[in-house]
């Protein structure tokens, strides 16, 4: 198929503007072995060694890097799991002593949800979205930028707390009174206060840039209904992100006034309520698991087309479902707080929310058994992962719908049977089909394959060993026991269950370590993989593996929802072109039929984002814990933000040469 | 320790059986509903042929149109929808059971939740027939129980599960739990709120008795504090009186009169000490004296350096305290 | 990349550094003994002494920098009813501990033998009634009702009523020593 270009209107390339540019410039718009793709590869590159590291906004690089930190927090509140399984394989046992165990469930579900699941999930957006959305850079790259550093030293920061005996110990949600100036004793709960406004500033710097890019920077021809799934996932999590966010936000912020200020949210005597502190958390806290889940959606209605060869069936529901999904779980947050003295018709409602959400999950279900059901299979390890996911998923849905009604969860309510139920549904919706985009995703971020039986194993492994380590723990719940015991008596029973459960632990960590070596042997040497080594639909396998630091040497067109696979109209270009490859160039284009719209200039590289993550972390680590801080604290951050949006003459000067008149 | 049901599935009471037949509900129509879903991916992947990487995509598929698939989808949603309208009907109906138990001559019992124990007191309308006790319920089998639930600290969370759902006890409010026990026997339950450092390790025990045998018992805990028989009883309440227990424990009928720890009046005919964590026998009771830290860390109650007679002492005068 | 590699294995280096310091703020201390201190049978309340001067009892209360030792002190405060008399530390039949005039002496050791030992004109004996332990907890409370511990492990506003600023809101008082009771 001979590549055709159109040229943009109002660019260098286009004949009616011809000679009032200034001197001609490289373009882009021709192969990949051109001399425009090496200007390309020298206008995108970035400087090598460590000024090019801190100064990268390349959101390849920040979105592997979100990756990775993600992960290494995965592997840190996986280990403080298992010591707690190590605790509770044996009634009365004295391993652990409780203020150590309150530590360590707070510190594993506070990493879990705020330090490993949400940044993984963005940063897999912010590599790949870019990349099937055919542009060459997230919208706002250096606050994609600026929000890695925040969150990488925010989160190292509540670990190095927990170092130094002052890690959270109050639950991952935080309860007032208990995180609450007379009860929440030392600096531990302001440094948990301070890791939600970390991550959570994080959360919403790259929800507003994802949101951006996929509304408005998506390659020509890529009408909102042509956009791939994992792009309407990545659209819908981040939408909800900015609306719940600031939620979780203003409460972890309310108790850091109770705390330092002695204000009084909180305090029922002064005229507060405790259970103010419950709404709010819930308001985001429910949200938040959807925001884990929605990507994870993505990946499933990713990987599913790709190895059943052929399109989502039912891709416009599924596509209802997702948006309706994002609605819905808004409307569910009470049913964390069914224990409480509110209203019983009240309650009921959330009842109703809660099963009215599983309807649009069921017809994403229903979906891809479809289109597993009509489809030619490719069994590889990204699509047994997918496999996990429905046989985990759904139980977890299923115990879902036990605990969301009021009368049930009054009984399973705060006990392992939740705990048992939100891990099938995390782990089952959210880490299989983590791992099985890891699996399918690794050659195009490497540029090698991951090695298929090592997966297998790990798949097996991990499974097996998930059901093992928690189906018993719905049976303990049932049977009495409660949620955050540090130990328990022989006489309640409980003593076997846990056993099986602390056996299933030790499992899931042998699948996980097969996972690291996996990675590391892969990493160098795995077999090598081309630009497209699964035959796969959507705009990031068509080029390079991994992709060159300016994607695509020119910006596709794109006619269908299959760009890969569907014949094209004979007339359609295939790609435009006029765009400088000596500067860093985009398109935005318009929001529901991405008619090409205006020419973007990408900002450079700088290091500014960096030094105004650390005035941010400092501004918001001093004000937890002094009032002065609060105020005095500000001052960094105004240093920081001001150099970085002080103007440069240089590029001013480039931007209006790149400019055309009307 | 003692023998007691702890289980959602074992219901001694009528507000828990009605949820036992909610929960008998929802795994039958949840199993279905797994086993079907499971059955239709197996049935997927066992007709469906096997490809490669470089198998051609058929993407033609969605424009010819599958209404056969669309119909079984649409069906498989419909049927899902009844099924969460048919489910959500009958979690409202059993809300509105367990909101109706009737209330007649019920006992008003008010729970105040502390950290990590559980303060009873009977109420009554004749003030002189109110009595206190601790971590530790008595209730006629038959008779609605009416609790009224407040917290002192933190937030707590009140739990049988044999008898009822649990509610939550939260500082600045107060709520209401009822419930019956139909069956006599022992129900234990738990704090299932987080609540610092001893959460796990504060239990509590209902004894369901016969309406006789439980007017026996609360006639018992309205008379003050047994005299002491020996001598041995008579040095310990006079060290119980003048040494660190007054400052905290009360025992109706003698000098000690403080509020903030569980009321000792009648501690020897409680079947377990300090919130379910120990027997209540004198090893156990002398043990937790000297030092309550080593059995439960953190818990509010000091350790108390006693000589070995004196540790005596003490502990024979509690275990006179029936 | 080996620059990112070197930085990355500072800052675990540096973690690492930090646990071998532990923090006394955040100490949870549950064994029965007290820390860092041992009972005071007497103190002196004169420097005038015949013959020569022995060592003066150096007594070191680690719980000044013990938040949970602190908030204990708080809660016991209100338990043994201190604030029957001293209020909320602003007084009452008893004189106000959140000033700067200290009848007895302001250094731990004075206020330990204070409780302990009684004093005329009201204050009851506790030694015997509360453990040692928890004296010294109520040692670093009082202390803290005038700024005299850090303001880190102060504790912060009671979820109660307010009667007064918090402990770690105050402003450190310089103590001043009234060796005779005041009319």
């Amino acid at each position: 198929m001979s590549s055709v270009g159109a040229a943009l209107p109002g660019s260098a390339d286009d004949a009616s503007t011809a000679g009032r540019a200034g001197p001609r410039r490289i373009l882009d718009g021709a192969g990949r072995d051109s001399a425009a793709a090496r200007a390309l590869e020298r206008t995108w590159s970035d400087k090598p060694g460590v000024l090019g590291f801190l100064r990268t906004n390349d959101h390849k690089r920040i979105g592997r890097r979100f990756v990775v930190t993600a992960f290494v927090f995965f592997l840190l509140a996986g280990a403080l799991a298992a010591i707690m399984r190590a605790q509770l394989a044996l009634p009365d046992s004295h391993l652990v002593g409780p203020d150590l165990y309150d530590q360590l469930f707070t510190m594993h579900g506070t990493t879990m949800m705020f330090v490993f699941a949400v940044p993984v999930m963005q940063g897999l957006s912010v590599y790949f979205v870019p990349l099937m959305v055919g542009t060459r850079n997230t919208a706002f790259p250096r606050m994609t930028q600026c929000a890695y550093w925040v969150y990488a030293v925010g989160a190292l920061t509540f670990w190095i707390a927990f170092a130094l005996n002052t890690g959270a110990d109050a639950g991952w949600f935080a309860y007032v009174p208990l995180t609450g100036p007379q009860y929440g004793v030392g600096h531990r709960a302001d440094l948990w206060n301070n890791l939600v406004n970390f991550t959570e500033a994080m959360g919403l710097m790259v929800a507003v840039d994802i949101a951006t890019v996929i509304l408005k920077m998506r390659a020509p021809g890529m009408s909102l209904r042509r956009m791939p799934l994992f792009v309407w996932a990545s659209l819908v999590a981040s939408v909800m992100i900015i609306f719940a966010m600031p939620s979780v936000m203003l409460a972890a912020n309310l108790v850091s006034f109770d705390r330092t200020f002695g204000t009084h949210f909180f305090n029922p005597a002064e005229g507060g309520d405790a259970l103010l502190w419950q709404h709010l958390f819930w308001f985001f806290g429910h949200p938040e698991v959807y925001f884990i889940f929605i990507p994870a959606l993505g990946f499933v209605s990713t990987i599913i087309p790709v190895f059943a060869r052929r399109p989502m069936f039912g891709h416009d529901a599924v596509v209802m479902s997702l948006i309706a999904t994002g609605f819905l779980a808004f409307g569910l947050w009470v049913h964390h707080m069914f224990a409480t003295n509110l209203p019983e018709l009240g309650k009921s409602f959330f009842t109703a929310m809660s099963y009215m959400i599983a309807i649009p999950t069921a017809v994403q279900i229903f979906c891809w058994i479809a289109t597993l059901w009509t489809g030619r299979l490719n069994l590889r390890v990204p699509l047994l992962f997918v496999l996990g996911f429905f046989f985990i998923f759904v139980i977890g849905g299923l115990s879902g719908i036990m605990v969301g009604s009021v009368p049930l969860d009054l009984q399973v309510h705060d006990t392992y049977f939740v705990v048992a139920h939100l891990h099938y549904v995390l782990i089952g919706g959210a880490v299989f089909p983590l791992f099985g985009i890891l699996h399918y995703w690794f050659p195009k971020l490497t540029g090698r394959m991951l090695d298929e039986r090592l997966g297998r194993w790990q798949f097996w492994l991990f499974f097996v060993g998930f059901n093992v380590a928690f189906f018993p723990m719905h049976i303990l719940g049932l049977q009495g026991m409660p949620r955050r015991m540090y130990t328990y008596a022989a006489e309640t029973g409980w003593g076997p269950m846990n056993l099986v459960a602390t056996i299933g632990a030790a499992v899931i960590a042998v699948s996980v370590l097969l996972f690291l070596i996996n990675v590391v042997r892969s990493w160098l040497h795995g077999e090598r993989a081309g630009d497209d080594p699964w035959g796969a639909d959507t705009l990031e396998w068509s080029t390079r593996s991994p992709p060159p630091p300016y994607n695509f040497a020119a910006l596709p067109v794109v006619t269908s929802r299959q760009p890969l696979w569907a014949p094209r109209p004979p007339d359609a270009p295939t790609h435009v072109s006029g765009l400088s490859a000596e500067d860093r160039e985009g398109l935005v284009t318009t929001v529901l039929d991405a008619l090409p719209d205006v020419r973007y200039s990408y900002p450079e590289p700088t290091v500014w984002p960096f030094v105004a993550a650390w005035a941010v972390y400092a501004w918001l680590f001093w004000s937890g814990l002094s009032s002065a801080g609060m105020f005095w604290g500000l001052i960094p951050p105004a240093i920081a933000f001001i150099g970085w949006y002080w103007p440069s003459e240089k590029e001013t000067t480039r931007q209006i040469l790149l400019d055309k008149r009307p | 320790m003692i023998e007691a049901l702890h289980n959602v599935q074992a219901p001694g009471g009528v507000q828990a059986q009605a949820v036992y037949h909610l929960w008998l509900l929802l795994l039958a129509v949840c199993t279905i509903v797994f086993v079907a879903v499971m059955a239709a991916l197996a049935l997927a992947l066992r007709r469906a042929r096997r490809a490669g990487a470089e198998t051609r995509p058929r993407v033609e598929l969605p424009e010819r149109g599958e209404p056969a698939v669309v119909r079984a989808v649409v069906i498989g949603v419909a049927v899902s929808a009844a099924l969460l309208l048919g489910l959500l009907g009958a979690s409202v109906y059993t809300s509105r059971t367990l909101a109706g138990m009737p209330l007649t001559d019920a006992l008003h019992i008010a729970l105040t939740a502390h950290q990590w124990w559980w303060e009873a007191r009977y109420d009554d309308p004749a003030p002189s027939r109110i009595f206190l006790t601790a971590n530790e319920l008595h209730v006629p089998v038959g008779r609605p129980v009416l609790l009224t639930l407040r917290a002192s600290d933190v937030i707590h969370s009140f739990w049988v599960p044999s008898l009822t759902g649990k509610k939550d006890l939260i500082p600045g409010r107060e709520a209401m739990v009822t419930f019956r026990a139909d069956h006599a026997g022992v129900y234990r339950g738990q704090c299932a709120e987080f609540c610092g450092y001893q959460h796990a390790k504060m239990a509590l025990f209902v004894f369901a008795d016969e309406p006789e045998a439980w007017q026996h018992w609360a006639e018992g805990q309205l008379a003050p504090a047994a005299a002491p028989r020996t001598a041995l009883e008579a040095r310990g309440r006079e060290l119980f009186e003048t040494g660190t227990c007054a400052m905290c424990h009360a025992v109706a009928g003698t000098l000690a009169g403080g509020r903030h720890a569980p009321d000792l009046t009648h501690v020897a005919s409680r079947a377990t000490l300090a919130a379910g964590a120990m027997p209540n026998d004198v090893a156990a009771r002398t043990a937790w004296i000297l030092d309550p830290q080593a059995i439960k860390p953190g818990v509010n109650m000091p350790a108390t350096r006693l000589a070995p007679e004196d540790a005596a002492a003490i502990t024979a005068f509690l275990g006179s305290l029936q | 990349m080996k620059n990112a590699y070197r930085m990355r294995s500072a800052i675990v280096a540096l973690a690492v550094l930090a646990t071998l310091y532990g923090c006394e703020r955040e100490r949870r201390d549950f064994s029965p003994t007290p820390s860092g201190a041992t009972a005071i049978k007497s103190m002196r309340m004169s420097d005038l002494l015949p013959g020569g001067s022995d060592k003066t009892l150096a007594v070191a209360n680690r719980y000044d920098d013990n938040a949970y030792a602190l908030a204990e002190g708080k809660r016991l405060f209100h338990w043994y009813n201190c604030t029957g008399c001293h209020g909320e530390g602003g007084g009452g039949s008893g004189p106000a501990l959140m000033d700067n005039v200290w009848i007895y002496g302001s250094e731990s050791a004075n206020i330990f033998a204070t409780i302990v030992q009684g004093r005329p004109n009201g204050m009851p004996a506790f030694g015997g009634r509360i453990p040692e332990k928890e004296v010294w907890q109520l040692v670093a409370y009082v202390r803290s009702m005038s700024g005299l511990v850090s303001s880190q492990a102060a504790p912060n506003r009671d979820d109660a009523m307010q009667a007064k600023k918090p402990e770690s809101e105050v402003q450190r008082q310089r103590p001043v020593d009234v060796s005779t009771p005041r009319p």
